[in-house]
């Protein structure tokens, strides 16, 4: 049916069509309009952030624990390049978000025009896909098919450029075509040999291990229900990517924790000795592989993923299937059955004893130290057991609370975790964490941070105070930047350059500033009274953790090594880290 | 599975099942790209290959189907087997590009560059210049007392050999369009 609007008006009914509920942005000259139609409306509900990259990073946290795409709406010119770390952001780690920007009107574009920036030139590297509408008749077709692109394949960012001139004129409004009709719909069912093939090779496997990703959980709630089932019907352990975790619940007994440069020690030492590796939405990310020669040297490679440029990257893959992950897991799991449900029982259970032996090496205790400080790990332990039974969701920022809390804290379900993996952005954490509540009103929403990462958002309390949101910032102070400095312990002769906190604000009073709720905690003895206080208090609580400042975090490969050659704690890291490995990041 | 080049019917896959993995030898391969004809999308794929270092030895662009708005990239490019396979892979999940067809593998082809080339000179010098254009099969489209423009089609090969002879001879300006390629037979 077509109905004549303004463009402005298009904006606001696609994002209705599109079952939109939620729009995370700040307005400006060149999105007038929008904003105009915005206010004339009560369906979609408009989050003003502070700032425009904590838009983009709160939409992602919307998008990640929902499983919908977030949206944000920005102006031209700062507006638009603010958001290019989220966007950079979003596609790194798969995310997808449709963003919003205006710009200057058409016939003022390429004069310099104030506030004019070239958007889509700027963000073409960091979005799935991008577009400048030029006729307000384009502009619906634009919108509908922003959304198909953001959310089917491979997600991502995607961002439409408005001008302003565009915004106020009138034309057809058309509606969304069937997802089918598209021509860019990439293949989901994977290829029925090449599953075989890889079942074949599962039925013989004596030492198997599933690697899982983020693909999982972008693939939908089916992915992860069958990911279980074929756990649990094959009995192969399963390691997954930081940014898989809760695919498969931490409390499996097939669960054997996170991979990779800071994961645990089995999940490590079995991708080394497996035999066959079934590497399911993930990408063999620097992170996971170390070094790249003496990975996992003796296994059978299968990868299954929706982007065939991820196949054959890094690794070289044995068994390629390029596939959503939700289709290929079924047609695993059917074509298993229906060829008699065979595994290598005997062989795998010989594989559980090696990996238990490694399980008992407890690679995440930690030495005690001094009873009256905290631990960091003590901490997260803590902030566990107290949090575990509630409605819960983490976000975190980047660097070694990050690690530590994918190492402490246990996932049970997907989209309950949301971190930056891929780009590593500190600051992601806060706005996330407003993104996440906003979506999941009544939930314990819980940013785990660390005091630098922290202040580069932390005007975003402004928009927890103006919409009510009791986000949860449980700040890990080491007034250092821990990871920077745990690096430069290991590499750089203890040259501790511009890697502490200095001028840290008193974080109680900063809380209080914004009619929020302080609470400063450095004694182990009242950690779980001040915890409790935070998860009891109604509305957003900055919780001041001063922990222990020089702790590293373990384990930990480093960089240039192989799995197989990771540091458990202190005494193993001198002169760990080899000339060759020392210019990797 | 296309970009993986993968066989229908074979149960041991790799994308490399003819070459050897992850080799160290440097290949050229001529990829034919069909895109949506749509603003920014050469951008797109200069973009991947200036941001993921990979090289171009020559692309052309032109609308080839007006009414289906579709554009052929032709692309002649060079790296391992890996990165060719990459570069393809990466090509392939750019959302406007319908197509990528590698020339170098997927059997014979046809590939062609114009050439547009001038050469001043005098004397005996400007009687050989004609002779060879002859040799080459190369027109001459503009002419002065002391200058020719030839026009030139052919090989990338054939090229740079005319050009190599010309230079002696008084080669003062090359123009090239960058290859064109089709594959051979009816499809």
């Amino acid at each position: 049916m077509a109905r004549q609007m303004t463009g402005a008006k298009m904006v606001v009914q696609a994002l209705r069509d599109q079952g939109v509920d939620t729009v995370f942005g700040y307005p400006g000259g060149a999105v007038l309009p929008i904003y105009d139609e915005i206010f004339q409306q009560n369906d979609i509900q408009h989050i003003l952030v502070r700032h425009e990259q904590a838009a983009i990073h709160a939409a992602e946290g919307y998008a990640r624990s929902t499983g919908k795409p977030g949206v944000a709406l920005v102006t031209s010119g700062p507006g638009a390049t603010n958001a290019v770390t989220g966007l950079t952001d979003a596609l790194l780690d798969s995310i997808p978000i449709i963003v919003l920007s205006g710009q200057v009107p058409t016939f003022m574009i390429g004069t310099d025009a104030f506030q004019e920036a070239d958007t889509v030139g700027i963000t073409r590297p960091c979005t799935k896909h991008n577009w400048l509408v030029k006729e307000t008749s384009e502009l619906p077709q634009i919108l509908h098919r922003a959304f198909h692109v953001a959310t089917t394949g491979r997600p991502g960012p995607v961002l439409i450029d408005i001008p302003k001139d565009v915004q106020f004129a009138t034309a057809n409004y058309t509606d969304a075509p069937k997802k089918s009709s598209y021509r860019y719909n990439p293949p989901v069912k994977g290829d029925q040999d090449s599953i075989t093939a890889l079942i074949a090779a599962l039925e013989t496997s004596k030492k198997p291990i599933f690697y899982t990703g983020g693909g999982v959980i972008n693939s939908g709630p089916a992915a992860s229900q069958l990911l279980r089932e074929l756990v649990e019907a094959t009995g192969a352990p399963i390691t997954s990517t930081l940014m898989g975790l809760g695919a498969y619940p931490a409390s499996g007994d097939k669960w054997l924790g996170m991979l990779g440069m800071h994961g645990l020690y089995e999940a490590n030492m079995a991708m080394h000795d497996c035999d066959l590796m079934i590497c399911v939405g993930a990408r063999f990310d620097d992170r996971i592989t170390g070094r790249i020669d003496a990975f996992s040297p003796h296994s059978l490679k299968a990868h299954i993923d929706i982007d065939p440029s991820s196949i054959n990257k890094i690794i070289h893959i044995d068994i390629p299937i390029v596939g959503d992950v939700a289709h290929v897991l079924e047609d695993m799991l059917r074509i298993w059955k229906a060829r008699g449900r065979k595994m290598n029982r005997d062989a795998v259970a010989k594989w559980w004893t090696q990996i238990n032996e490694w399980r008992a090496v407890d690679c995440l205790k930690y030495k005690a130290g001094d009873s009256k400080i905290i631990k960091p790990q003590y901490a997260l332990q803590r902030l566990e057991a107290l949090t575990k039974d509630h409605d819960r969701y983490i976000t975190t920022e980047v660097g070694q609370h990050q690690m530590w809390a994918a190492q402490y804290l246990n996932f049970e379900d997907p989209h309950r975790w949301m971190t930056s993996g891929g780009l590593g952005t500190m600051g992601y954490g806060f706005p996330a964490s407003i993104g996440v509540q906003m979506a999941h009103r009544d939930a314990l929403v819980i940013n785990v941070a660390g005091e630098a990462s922290w202040l580069m958002n932390m005007q975003e309390m402004g928009t927890a105070m103006q919409f009510g949101l009791p986000v949860k910032q449980f700040i890990l102070n080491n007034e250092r930047l821990g990871m920077v400095r745990q690096w430069q312990e290991l590499l750089h002769g203890e040259r501790y350059s511009q890697s502490w906190s200095q001028a840290l604000p008193d974080f109680v009073k900063l809380a209080e500033a914004f009619g929020a709720k302080g609470i400063i905690c450095s004694d182990p003895a009242d950690l779980d009274d001040a915890i409790m206080e935070m998860i009891n208090y109604d509305g957003p609580v900055i919780f001041d953790c001063l922990v222990e400042k020089h702790e590293n975090c373990f384990p930990m490969i480093p960089s240039g090594a192989a799995h197989n050659k990771m540091l458990l704690g202190d005494a193993s890291t001198k002169d760990a880290i080899k000339e060759g490995g020392a210019v990797l990041v | 599975m296309n970009a993986l080049q993968i066989k229908k019917g074979a149960n041991k896959h790799s994308a490399y099942n003819l070459r050897p993995t992850f080799s160290d030898t440097v290949e050229q391969h001529t990829l034919a790209v069909l895109v949506d004809n749509e603003a920014g999308v050469l951008a797109r794929v200069i973009g991947l290959f200036s941001g993921r270092g990979y090289n171009i030895d020559s692309l052309t662009v032109a609308e080839v189907d007006r009414a289906g708005h579709l554009s052929r990239i032709t692309i002649v490019t060079r790296g391992t087997p890996q990165v060719i396979e990459q570069i393809k892979a990466q090509l392939g999940r750019i959302v406007p590009v319908h197509t990528v067809n590698d020339l170098t593998v997927e059997g014979p082809s046809v590939e062609r560059e114009l050439a547009l080339i001038k050469v001043t000179s005098e004397g005996e010098k400007r009687v050989e210049a004609l002779r060879l254009a002859d040799i080459f099969r190369a027109k001459v489209v503009d002419s002065t007392l002391s200058s020719f423009v030839f026009e030139l089609t052919g090989t990338p090969d054939k090229i740079d050999a005319f050009a190599d002879l010309m230079r002696p001879i008084g080669l003062s300006e090359v123009a090239r369009t960058g290859v064109a390629a089709l594959r051979r037979g009816e499809d």
